[in-house]
Parts: C-alpha cells; sequence; structure tokens
C-alpha cells in the first residue's frame, strides 16, 4: 500500500536511507541494495554491526554472534 | 560516524542533512596493520568490551569490524588535548593519518528512510538495589557477553572482575530495568532477557563445568520463540541450571570475599538468602535519550513505552509516511524478529519507489577474460609480510626465495602489505607483464582477504579461480612465534603446497541463467495476501493458491490484534485489494501436485478446482498456515460453557448468554504447548487469554476471572495489558506441569477446577461459569509440501528456515521463502512483518535479470557413478537428483553451493567439486608430506 502522498511515484527517488548500522540496519540495507536501490547506511559509530556484535553466542543455537 | 540531523520532504521525496565526523584516518589509505593503536600511549575504557578492558585512543572497535579501518577518538586523543603527540601519524606505513580531516556536512536525497535505530541497555545504576555500583562482581548480562567471549577481556576465561579467580556460583537476576514502572519507567517486558540469561547460564556450565551453581531469579520464564522452549528445558534438565521462581530484593556486597548475598521471597512467600560469587543483572532494552530526540526531529510518533509507535497491521510503518522503522526501536525484540522486520521495511521502501527501482544504482562493466587454454603455468607469488604479523617471525625473504625454485613459478614479490591498494594495482601490472597466468598469495585467511585478490587477479584479465591462498599468519606465525625457524619452514610448506594446487587449477566458468519474474504463494491467508500483495506492488505477479474455497485463512478466526483493533475490517480491505489486483491470479480449492526447477526458474504443477496446470515462477513463498488446537483435556467436549478462546471471542462479541451472565471465568493456559509431546510455547495465548479476561471484565466488572497459568508471557507492551488485569482484580494462579489442574463437569452441568495454590500451598477450588482454554497453535500436516520443494520441517511439522537467527524467512533452498504460522506461531503483526519480509527477499532474486551459477561446484563423472546415491542424502541444499533411467546421480549447478560434502561421501570419488578436485587435494598433501 500506497501511503497518500503529493510526490508522485515517478517523481520519486530511487536510493534509501537506513539510519543505524545492526543487523537489523545491514538487513534492510542488504535486501534494498539487492533489489535494485541505492542504500545510504547512516551508523554514528565507526563500524557497522551494533549490539549483536557484542554478543558471545546467541539462543537458541549456540552459534557464534561474530 | 554520522547523525541525521535533519529530514524534509515528504514519502518518496526526502531531502536530509546528516552530520559526519571526522575519522582522522584515509580509509583509502588504512590496511587495518594496528601499527597507529601499538604506537597510541592513551588508554581508554573500551566500549566495546562493556568497560571491562582498555582500547588505545586511535583504535578499531574489534577485530572483525567493518570497515576494517582505524579511527582516531578525538574526545580521548593527546594531539587533540594537548597540541603534541601525533604518535600514530608518525608510525603509519601508509600515511593514512590525517588530523586536518574536518567534520562535514552531508545532503542526501532519498526517496524513503529506514530507522533502524536499535536500543540502549538499562543502566542499573539508576536504581541500585542490587549494588552494581558497589561491587565490580555484579555486571550487566551485556558485560558477562564480554567476559564470555574469548575476544573480550579475559579471553573467554570465565572469572570474576575483582580478584580474576573463578567463581563456583553465579546468580542472575531477570527484569533489571524491565516490568518495573515505579523505579525505571519501563513497565514492558524487554523480550530478550530470558533467553540471553539462559544462554549465559548454560555457556557458563560449558566454561566452568558442571558443579558451577548456576541460579536464575525469575518471576516468569519467558521463552516464547522458536526452539526456544526446549533451550529451556535443557538447561534446566541436562544442564542443571537452578530456575528460582521469585523477585529479589536486594543484593549485598560481603566484606572481605568479594562475595554477594542475594535477599529474595520465594513464590510460596519465603524471605531467603543465597550466597553468590558473582550476580549477573539481566538488563532490559529501552529507547536512549538521542534516539528519543531524533524521532522528535523527524516527527515520529512514540508510544508510551518509547518505542516508534507502529499498528499491528501495519507493522514497520512509523507516524510519518515513507519512514520505516524496524529491529529494537519498534519495540524491544531478539535478533530473528528484527531481521524479518528489517525486510519488511525494505519491502514497504521497495513499494514506495517500485516506480523508480534501479534509477539510482550503477552498472558495474565486466573485464574481458584471457583464454589461457594453451598456455603452460605462469605461477605469480606474492608473499605478505604483513607489517611485523609475518614478517616479525618468518623470514619472508627466505620463503620468497624458496618459491622461485619451486615448478612453474615465473615470478615472485615480497610485499610489506599485500592488501594495500597500491599492492592491487601493481599485481596487476605484474600479471601483464610478466604474463602471469596463476596466482599465489602467502598471507592471511581467504575467509577475509579472497575476494579482495579475486577481484584484482579479475581486473588483470585472469579468471578469478586461478587463485590460491597459503595462510601463513593464522595458520603459522601466529600460532608459532617463538618458533621462527620452524614457522619459516611451515610457511615455505604452505608455500610450496598452495603453487602445487594452483598449478592444477583450470579456469571455471560461471554461466547466467534467466530468471521467471513473477512468484508463486502458497496459502491465502494474512502471510500469503500480504506477501504477494507486496511483490505484485512492485511489479512481481503473483500466482495466489488457497486450498479452500476462499480468501483469508486462520484470520477469519481471530477477533482483535493485541492492542484490541478490529481483525476483520483490515482482513477485508486486504482480500478487496488481492482480488483486485490486476498482477495477482488467485486460485481457490487449490493444491501443488509438484515442484521442478529451481531458483528463477520454478515450474510447478498445481491442482485447482480440478484441473491441472502448470505454473512457472522465479520464487516460491510458502504461507499455509497453521490451527488452533482441539484440546483433549480438561473436560474439553463434556459442556457448553467449555470454550478455546477463538471461541470466546466469538461468544463475547454476541454477547452469548452464558458469557453474559456468568459471574466467574476461568481460562487454562499452556493447553497443549510446552507439553512433553509439543514442547513449545505457542506465542500468542497469555495475551489473548488476557485480551479476553478484561473483555470480560469491560462486559461486567464484577465478574471474578481467574486465569491459570505456567508463566505468563507477555512480552514488549503486552505487559502493559497483563498489569492492567491485575489491577482491574483478574486472578492469576501460577501451575506446574506437575501439578495441573483438574476440570470436573458434575451431572447438572456445572465446572468446578481443583488447582494447587502455590502461596497457600493447598488446593484451591473453583466453580467457573465458563471455562477457556488457552489451546495451542499447531501445524497443518506439512510434510508432502516440504518434499515437493525440498525444504525441511521441524518435528512439530513447521517450517525450518535457513538460519535460525540470520536468515528466518530464507530456506537453505534458494528461491524459497516462507511466512506467517507456517514457520511458528505468532500474533498478526508478526505475520504480516514476515510475509513482507519473505517478499523482500523474494524481490531481491526477481530483481535480478539472470542468476549467475557454477563456479566452484560439484560435477559427477557419470561414468563413475554406481548410482548408490549417498551424495543425494547428504547435500544440504537438494542440488543432486536420481536419473532413475540411467542409475546415475546428477547436479544440478544452479542450486550447487560448492560445499563438497558429496565429493567427500562418494565412494567411488565420481564428484569432483571445481577447484578442489581429489587430484589437487592429493597433490597438496604429496607436497605436504614430502617436506
Amino acid at each position: 500500500m500506497i501511503d497518500k502522498t503529493t510526490v508522485s511515484p515517478k517523481d520519486a527517488i530511487g536510493s534509501v536511507m537506513v539510519v543505524g548500522g545492526g543487523i537489523a540496519g545491514v538487513q534492510a540495507a542488504l535486501d534494498l541494495a539487492d533489489s535494485g536501490y541505492f542504500v545510504h547506511l547512516v551508523e554514528k559509530t565507526s563500524a557497522i554491526g551494533g549490539a549483536m556484535s557484542a554478543l558471545d553466542k546467541t539462543f537458541p543455537t549456540d552459534d557464534c554472534a561474530m | 560516524m554520522a547523525d541525521v540531523v535533519d529530514v524534509a520532504g515528504q514519502a518518496g521525496r526526502f531531502a536530509v542533512k546528516v552530520f559526519q565526523r571526522a575519522r582522522y584516518i584515509d580509509m583509502d589509505k588504512c590496511i587495518a596493520c594496528g601499527t597507529c593503536a601499538e604506537k597510541c600511549p592513551r588508554k581508554v575504557p573500551d566500549e566495546y568490551n562493556s568497560g571491562l578492558a582498555k582500547r588505545k585512543a586511535a583504535y578499531v572497535k574489534f577485530p572483525q569490524a567493518v570497515p576494517l579501518k582505524y579511527v582516531i577518538d578525538k574526545d580521548h586523543c593527546i594531539y587533540f588535548e594537548k597540541g603534541k603527540c601525533r604518535a600514530c601519524e608518525k608510525f603509519c606505513p601508509t600515511n593514512a593519518v590525517n588530523f586536518d580531516e574536518q567534520d562535514r556536512e552531508l545532503s542526501l536525497e532519498v526517496g524513503s528512510i529506514v530507522l533502524a535505530l536499535g536500543s540502549e541497555h538499562y543502566n542499573p545504576e539508576t536504581y541500585d538495589i542490587y549494588g552494581y555500583a558497589a561491587s565490580p562482581n555484579v555486571v550487566t548480562g551485556m558485560e558477562f557477553e564480554r567476559i564470555l567471549s574469548s575476544g573480550g577481556p579475559f579471553e573467554g576465561h570465565l572469572v570474576r572482575p575483582s580478584d580474576h579467580q573463578e567463581p563456583r556460583r553465579i546468580a542472575w537476576i531477570q527484569c533489571v530495568g524491565s516490568r518495573d514502572p515505579h523505579h525505571c519507567g519501563n513497565g514492558y517486558c524487554s523480550s530478550v532477557c530470558c533467553m540471553y540469561a539462559i544462554k549465559e547460564a548454560a555457556l557458563a556450565k560449558e566454561h566452568a563445568g558442571p558443579d558451577l551453581d548456576a541460579a536464575i531469579f525469575f518471576m516468569d520464564m519467558r521463552t516464547p520463540g522458536k526452539e526456544f522452549e526446549k533451550y529451556y528445558n535443557r538447561a534446566r534438565d541436562e544442564k542443571g541450571v537452578r530456575f528460582i521462581r521469585s523477585r529479589p530484593h536486594k543484593v549485598e556486597p560481603l566484606p572481605d570475599s568479594g562475595n554477594l548475598m542475594v535477599h529474595f521471597t520465594t513464590a510460596e512467600g519465603r524471605v531467603l538468602q543465597e550466597e553468590f560469587d558473582l550476580v549477573v543483572l539481566s538488563i532490559g532494552l529501552q529507547t536512549s535519550p538521542e534516539t528519543v530526540a531524533l524521532a522528535g526531529r523527524l516527527d515520529i510518533e512514540l508510544n508510551s513505552d518509547r518505542f516508534a509507535h507502529t499498528s499491528p497491521f501495519r507493522p514497520v510503518q512509523t507516524s510519518r509516511p515513507g519512514i520505516f522503522v524496524c529491529g529494537a526501536f519498534q519495540a524491544p525484540k531478539d535478533i530473528p524478529v528484527s531481521v524479518m522486520e528489517a525486510s519488511a521495511a525494505a519491502a514497504e521502501c521497495g513499494e514506495l519507489l517500485a516506480a523508480v527501482r534501479g534509477s539510482r544504482v550503477k552498472q558495474v562493466v565486466e573485464p574481458t577474460e584471457r583464454d589461457i587454454s594453451a598456455e603452460d603455468p605462469r605461477i605469480g607469488v606474492f608473499v605478505c609480510n604483513c607489517g611485523t604479523n609475518i614478517g616479525g617471525v618468518v623470514a619472508v625473504p627466505e620463503v620468497a626465495a624458496y618459491a622461485r625454485a619451486l615448478p612453474h613459478v615465473a615470478f615472485v614479490e615480497e610485499n610489506l602489505f599485500t592488501c594495500s591498494q597500491d599492492t592491487q594495482d601493481k599485481m596487476k601490472e605484474m600479471i601483464r607483464e610478466h604474463n602471469l597466468n596463476r596466482i599465489v598469495v602467502a598471507a592471511c585467511s581467504p575467509r577475509t582477504h579472497e575476494a579482495l585478490f579475486q577481484q584484482t587477479i579479475k581486473e588483470a584479465g585472469l579468471n578469478k579461480y586461478l587463485f590460491e591462498m597459503a595462510n601463513i599468519r593464522n595458520q603459522d606465525s601466529w600460532v608459532h612465534q617463538s618458533m621462527p625457524e620452524a614457522a619459516t619452514q611451515k610457511a615455505k610448506d604452505l608455500v610450496r603446497m598452495a603453487v602445487a594446487k594452483v598449478g592444477l587449477q583450470q579456469p571455471l566458468a560461471e554461466f547466467q541463467l534467466g530468471v521467471s519474474k513473477s512468484a508463486l504463494v502458497v496459502g491465502g491467508g494474512i502471510a500469503g495476501m500480504e506477501a504477494a500483495l507486496s511483490l505484485a506492488t512492485r511489479g512481481y505477479p503473483a500466482t495466489l493458491l488457497e486450498k479452500g474455497s476462499a480468501l483469508g485463512g486462520h484470520g477469519l478466526e481471530l477477533h482483535a490484534a493485541w492492542d484490541g483493533q478490529p481483525v476483520a475490517p483490515y482482513l477485508n480491505d486486504l482480500i478487496g485489494r488481492v482480488q483486485n489486483h490486476r498482477d495477482i491470479e488467485v486460485l481457490l480449492n487449490a493444491e501443488v501436485e509438484e515442484v521442478q526447477g529451481f531458483v528463477g526458474n520454478f515450474r510447478t504443477t498445481v491442482q485447482a478446482g480440478g484441473k491441472t496446470r502448470e505454473v512457472a515462477h522465479g520464487v516460491a513463498i510458502i504461507a499455509v498456515g497453521g490451527r488452533s488446537l482441539e484440546p483433549e483435556e480438561y473436560g474439553r467436549g463434556q459442556s457448553d460453557r467449555i470454550f478455546v478462546n477463538l471461541e470466546l471471542d466469538r461468544a463475547i462479541s454476541r454477547q452469548d448468554p452464558l458469557v453474559a451472565g456468568a459471574r466467574c471465568a476461568a481460562f487454562i493456559q499452556c493447553v497443549g504447548s510446552r507439553e512433553p509431546q509439543r514442547p513449545y510455547c505457542s506465542r500468542v495465548c497469555c495475551s489473548h487469554s488476557i485480551e479476553n479476561a478484561l473483555r470480560l471484565k469491560a462486559l461486567n466488572p464484577e465478574m471474578d476471572v481467574f486465569i491459570l497459568y505456567r508463566d505468563i508471557r507477555t512480552f514488549g507492551s503486552r505487559e502493559n495489558l497483563y498489569r492492567q488485569a491485575r489491577a482491574q482484580g483478574v486472578v492469576f494462579i501460577q501451575f506446574s506441569l506437575e501439578s495441573k489442574p483438574v476440570v470436573a463437569v458434575t451431572d447438572g452441568g456445572k465446572l468446578q477446577i481443583t488447582v494447587q495454590d502455590p502461596v497457600l500451598q493447598h488446593p484451591l477450588v473453583i466453580a467457573p461459569d465458563i471455562l477457556t482454554l488457552a489451546s495451542a497453535v499447531v501445524s497443518h500436516d506439512t510434510d508432502p509440501l516440504a518434499k515437493q520443494f525440498k525444504v525441511p520441517i521441524n518435528a512439530e511439522g513447521f517450517f525450518l528456515e535457513a538460519h535460525m537467527k540470520l536468515r528466518p524467512v530464507d530456506f537453505a533452498t534458494d528461491g524459497v521463502f516462507v511466512a506467517g504460522l507456517a514457520h511458528y506461531p505468532k500474533p498478526i503483526e508478526e505475520c504480516i512483518a514476515q510475509a513482507k519480509a519473505a517478499a523482500s527477499r523474494a524481490a531481491t532474486v526477481l530483481a535480478r535479470d539472470s542468476i549467475m551459477a557454477g563456479g566452484v561446484v560439484a560435477l559427477i563423472h557419470k561414468e563413475l557413478c554406481c548410482g548408490c546415491q549417498a551424495c543425494l542424502q547428504c547435500c544440504p541444499f537438494g542440488a543432486i537428483s536420481y536419473l532413475e533411467q540411467e542409475s546415475r546421480c546428477e547436479v544440478n549447478q544452479a542450486l550447487c553451493k560448492g560445499c563438497g560434502t558429496c565429493a567427500a561421501t562418494c565412494p567411488s570419488e565420481a564428484i569432483s567439486l571445481l577447484g578442489f578436485s581429489h587430484l589437487q587435494l592429493y597433490t597438496q598433501i604429496d607436497e605436504a608430506l614430502s617436506a
């Protein structure tokens, strides 16, 4: 569903800004880039990865989070 | 290193201002050698290790950081403080340090925005009854993660911070900063802490051995996710983690020993205390003040718990059109649901911007490949010093000299850093100048660097598979630091093996396959319809199969979302939009008969309304739903006063006299869930019963309402419902699996429930006018469909995704996705998010004009194949099929991922993994043994 907008679909811009480079932001950015959109990923720290990168292993499979 | 300052405009066209802070290190020049950090004299508490370790002011966030580039922390750098030092600049071998770099403001034009702002961890100093500030041996769950981590402050040795002694007794205290509106303002449940506490306790037992006493103090154990309950059961029954139902009111640091006394009250009301060596506080998640401020600048509405406001029917849409949300800023949540929502947010962007897809992306021009078929091997060897990482231990010049004498080696060079940008240019030059046709890089791990070097040789006109790495760092200089001579010899061995292998390497072909730009969606419930509609909105036609005679699925049975919004108007609108969309073909009374093909090129035979037809499609989404279990216990069927929740929904709506006239109502939870034969939590029933309890109270505030439960699992903001129900006098009585309530239906049709009251320690008899059973959500018979699509299901019949955390809607089989109850019981908003996520993942396939296949894949030499099918059994990707007529097996190279399991399994060595042939591997082994 497209929300009511005064920008006509053809005049829209084909790029997306993703704010936050944790696991959610990275996944959103990858999906968008893989489906035809230019992505600006804005992350406040010096590296992406977010909270997940500080976890040792993950529940319930005990996979290494890194 | 950037923050969003301001967003103007509207959906489709936003103008964004972004402030980017200076890094003071040129990312193009930095080769991550670590010299700057080594030379930097300033030590700073390391945020990544929760302050338990130190880093330098010149640092990299963690060794695996992306980008792997250093940064200078301006706030702690001595040069910025005092105007001198610049040690990093002096020693940097690539002149990457640039103190003149300036912060800058960027203006971006974007069509839509995704907010994945995450959460911060609750600071337990806010209301410190647990001694966090007073004792170093009271740590947060995040600090404990770092303590367990091999990359953490104690290198993975489980010791406590005060004296670095191994603790023998560890306590976890749940709900610190969650479910506590009075002290911290966070009334909601943080949804993740029960899981991480169990995981940490189980891992602590692995680290310290079974004698470690691990005790978790909890109010309700909330493990309502896929495979979560089984982990909880294993931790308790097999690993011996103690679970103590209580709310500790104080942790008292003991003098001298550094131990902690935990004071708590049990469910029976006894006040007890126990001594521990280490206490872990399971801190909750909350929205940070910075995020609240950003939401204000972006004009995004927050809910009362300070998360982004969303509707269950548009779970990733914020209050501002064109701005979407995912992850822990939407609500506190775990990784899989965050990943699902992320893909859902991407899907929403794709729907909004369907008309301008591809307008801003850059096309890459592929270099042409040189034909080397008539050439003898001319191998180039590049030996890396990796600064002092390798060169400090291994005698690199000696290794280089040795390589020069090896057969077919035409060129050898030593590099300080083979991975640096200037070396890539040099490598291309040398390939051309010396007419090299195979390359060996003796350096670090192919896991991190193979792709870079393959790209380089590709740009020099070589097939990228004519390449081999010898890992003389991770496998040599790092592990044999004290034995430089032996390490040098080992480096020579590794280089000799790599040269021998690459000499036998042939160019590997990659081929393009077309993509049918359409989808098949199996299941016409909420998930199936949302997925089909999302794809159709983006211009990808969908065929929607529904086995029943109408669309709607399980959604038709639902009364309201958890927040009380009615389902019917949403569902009717959805059905209408699906039926009227010109790019969606709905087939009712339809089922899948046979599936052929692979990603991009499926051909599925479908039986619809008695007719058989074939559908060509590029992707498939499985959304076959689930159903409510018909209970076989608690007197079900013996009285018309015993409902399941879906029936009670309708009975309340139509003011059924049995309900309207009831003076006492009871609910029994976990009916069919969390039982030995069905060891999972159905996720929705606690909220559903509490919603209905509140509706009964609204109908008749005088009604006595009892909820008999095992653990109340109102995760996230649903906790507010639980609190509301208690405030309105709903009585909650906890029971265990061992002493379940007993329901009797008397001759007069009256109900009587007997349950052991945990506080009174005495049987309690309730005589309700109506009883509602919170029955489990179970799967349909999914086995046939799973076999047709070659995808797995778990023991309970739910489809099993490719990866529990990171690929929650994908299967290991490419091009097939899952959504909704077919994956696991879940509420409407998660079904919708997952459906949109599946559509997003599917769109990443459909957006391509072709799919590259080939490269490192398996090949069966048919003349050697005996048709035993051992390979077919072990292939995790369903890439191998058995050809009945020839009695031979065959690999579909479009499905093969090159894992090599089949090649290792085949008893006749009939299978070659291209690039890792038996000849290559045996030659490598021979070379290893020839030393």
